[in-house]
């Protein structure tokens, strides 16, 4: 017997009762639905109503970023950075990302997201610290309220769920913006963040910048689903589809994301779409998994040009603008190199320092014996020195 | 903290009202302490230990969260940056294991990674073990994974007594703390008075739990019971026998092991997990380095059998029983097999 089958269930409607109480009537998900194209400002009418000061702070912090981009690449190359993944062609992203938060609201970056911290005001050097290698994260994450930059892929989604909990726990006003890359989507913990976001209703957004590609695999193998921001309707929560190449839509679709956040309006996905014109990191050659043409298609929908077209229609891409612009980021990136050319000085005994709050006796014994180990080390250049240079002249009659 | 209880006043207790009682305490001394996990709130825990703590502390300080063990931890983790202090529970030692990456990639070592910027003083609470009749997956000792991890702490009480006072140190520690509780022993009771000051242990300290002379047990948790009882019936065979509970797996207590292996001569590592691999193998490395000229005989392990945990009706066959403790304690002699190199 089926389950049409059974007594009851089809043939007498009427005697069927209501669903259980536990079945909760289904809410109209189209309003937690995304656009079916991309939220575009530049470009449309509605860029008439863009305050120009914001225009021109975007276009500051778009050509800062792209520069600071091309000097830590190019720090990579001096064997300066172990590595860096490069955001350019993505600034228009980072850069929103920092600007659409106040102080008091915190960043939840991924490794590929250095310029939105910098952004927020974090020190370029610090920013850097786990890339170079000296240590993992270089800054107190209290000071600027940047979490870590996170490598595994997602895992800092739930903190920023936590934190932003914990947050409205304590009846403070704070926000969590958690950045993320289009293959993130698709691990655990993407999931589970915004299961538990969307139920507490946690003041938290979720930035997705699809850049077309997780390494190489491209997004059509990372998801089936219509959209990045289309995940969003599953859990309960609004998704927005903005293109991560325009500057002021950027912003505007975030700080009315971490608006509503602040209100108490829960949690909202935004799927950015943009694109990484830069291989993934500099161990990477894109030329095994995306053609030229392609990438040349993007160049010409490039972050910083589509905002320049808008301050030149508004006589604001003035030579002293551009100039002083251009100055700051060389300025910026002047001191970066010269800071970064500088060696790091690194402690070995920090190795046992920051372990547990109190060390066990087994790290104080190891921490003993690597002392004992750069004592001898020292006394031997020591011995060393002393016998190619004075030791020999003070041993002759 | 030390005042004596009057034998009056203490009623018989299991360790889980013990472990209750702890979170209770803990959740009323300090407002940052919250407490989270799947059936925490209304059912209490699927073994009772956080009963009443919803109603008493209202749900946003006893939260059921969805059911997804990344996310209980990740989002504690988070909670702990903004100075909560989490106690996390996952049901059963093996639904821990989706948490890992979370507990291994951050928990573990965001003190480290930050500089002590940021600190995770988070409880993992993790019922452990078998001999509960408990199916597949129920039923693991998971304590190894932690220990191979830098930056966890691993904790495990054996009697009603330290399961207040290790807990209590554990929701007070700044490091975070993987918290085995053995589900064997939640019922286990003794007199014990919850409302008589009780010393709390810190973390880190072994117990001598019975004076010997002629040989160690070194063992934790659910095998202690198992050595207490062992050491009663080894006497009839001649073996005074000293029993060490760890209590804590990390930090380890080499002062108190080697000091009564010393003392004794002889070792015998007793544990429920695997053998290979298990926590038995750096114990008796440990002592071997340490203690090799004071001893008469190899460390010896009582450990679980190299296999998945089995089912139900056979776990007793896997668990290290009063017999086989004896069976070794009896190898200890160092004669006869192990001088013929048949000690295998």
């Amino acid at each position: 017997m089926t389950v049409l089958e059974q007594p009851g269930s089809s043939r007498n409607k009427s005697s069927l009762a209501g669903p259980p109480p536990t079945w909760q009537p289904r809410v109209d998900p189209a309003p937690l639905l995304p656009d079916a194209e991309p939220y575009r400002l530049l470009g449309t009418d509605a860029a008439a109503r863009l305050d120009s000061g914001l225009l021109t702070r975007l276009y500051t912090q778009l050509v800062r970023g792209r520069r600071y981009n091309a000097q830590a690449t190019a720090l990579t190359r001096q064997g300066r950075l172990a590595v860096y993944p490069s955001s350019t062609g993505q600034e228009a992203c980072e850069v929103a990302a920092a600007l659409a938060l106040e102080d008091r609201d915190w960043l939840f970056p991924s490794y590929r997201d250095t310029l939105a911290a910098v952004a927020r005001g974090l020190d370029p050097v610090q920013a850097l610290t786990l890339l170079r290698g000296d240590w993992h994260n270089g800054y107190d994450p209290h000071e600027h309220r940047i979490a870590p930059l996170c490598t595994p892929l997602a895992t800092q989604l739930p903190h920023a769920v936590g934190l932003a909990h914990a947050a409205r726990l304590k009846g403070d006003e704070v926000v969590a913006l958690a950045m993320v890359g289009d293959g993130g989507t698709s691990e655990g913990d993407f999931h589970e963040a915004l299961n538990f976001a969307a139920i507490w209703q946690a003041p938290v957004v979720f930035l997705v910048q699809n850049n077309g590609f997780a390494i190489s695999v491209p997004l059509a193998k990372q998801t089936a689903a219509p959209s990045l921001a289309h995940k969003a309707v599953g859990y309960g929560m609004p998704g927005r589809l903005v293109d991560g190449n325009d500057a002021p839509a950027m912003h505007e679709v975030l700080t009315e994301a971490v608006e509503r956040a602040r209100r108490g309006g829960g949690p909202t996905l935004i799927e950015a779409v943009t694109y990484r014109i830069e291989a993934h990191t500099n161990a990477d050659d894109a030329t095994r998994y995306r053609s030229d043409a392609e990438v040349e298609t993007w160049k010409a929908h490039d972050p910083i040009a589509l905002l320049e077209r808008e301050l030149a229609a508004r006589d604001l891409l003035t030579d002293d603008f551009v100039g002083a612009t251009r100055d700051g980021a060389e300025q910026l990136a002047a001191d970066l190199r010269e800071r970064m050319n500088a060696d790091p000085e690194v402690d070995p005994m920090d190795l046992f320092t920051h372990v547990f709050a109190e060390q066990t006796s087994q790290l104080r014994a190891q921490a003993a014996q690597l002392r004992a180990e750069l004592d001898a080390e020292a006394a031997g250049h020591t011995e060393d020195a002393a016998g190619t240079d004075g030791s020999a002249e003070e041993a002759r009659p | 903290m030390t005042t004596t209880v009057p034998a009056t006043a203490r009623k018989p207790a299991t360790m889980a009202q013990a472990l209750t009682r702890a979170l209770r305490d803990a959740m009323a001394d300090d407002p940052s302490v919250h407490v989270m996990g799947e059936d925490v709130g209304t059912l209490g825990g699927v073994f009772r230990v956080t009963d009443g703590l919803a109603k008493e502390f209202g749900e946003d300080r006893c939260t059921d969260t969805a059911l997804a063990e990344a996310g209980i931890l990740g989002t504690a983790v988070g909670m702990a940056m903004y100075g909560l202090r989490p106690v996390v529970e996952m049901q059963f030692d093996a639904f821990a294991y989706p948490a890992f990456e979370q507990l291994i990639s951050h928990v573990a070592r965001m003190r480290n990674r930050t500089r002590g910027a940021l600190t995770m003083p988070l409880t993992i609470r993790v019922p452990y073990g078998g001999g509960i009749g408990g199916v597949e997956h129920h039923s693991d000792s998971s304590e190894a994974y932690y220990l191979a991890t830098p930056g966890l702490q691993v904790v495990t009480p054996a009697t009603v007594e330290d399961a207040y006072g290790l807990l209590r140190a554990a929701i007070a520690s700044d490091d975070p703390v993987v918290f085995l509780e053995p589900k064997r022993l939640y019922w286990s009771k003794a007199d014990w008075s919850p409302d008589a000051p009780t010393e709390v242990a810190p973390l880190g300290r072994a117990a001598i739990r019975r004076r010997g002379s002629s040989a160690t047990l070194i063992t934790y948790g659910p095998s202690l019971p198992v050595c207490m009882e062992a050491a009663e019936a080894a006497r009839a065979e001649g073996w005074d026998l000293e029993v060490v509970d760890l209590r804590s797996l990390m930090p380890f207590d080499d002062e108190t092991v080697c000091a009564s292996v010393r003392r004794t001569g002889r070792a015998v590592v007793v544990h429920e997990s695997n053998g290979f691999g298990g926590p038995g193998g750096e114990i008796a490395a440990r002592i071997t380095e340490r203690c090799f000229h004071h001893l008469e005989a190899p460390v010896l392990r009582v450990a679980g059998f190299d296999i998945p945990y089995p089912p139900p009706m056979l776990e007793r066959h896997h668990l290290p029983g009063v017999d086989r403790i004896l069976d070794t304690v009896a190898r200890l002699q160092w004669e006869s097999d192990w001088t013929e190199g048949r000690g295998e």
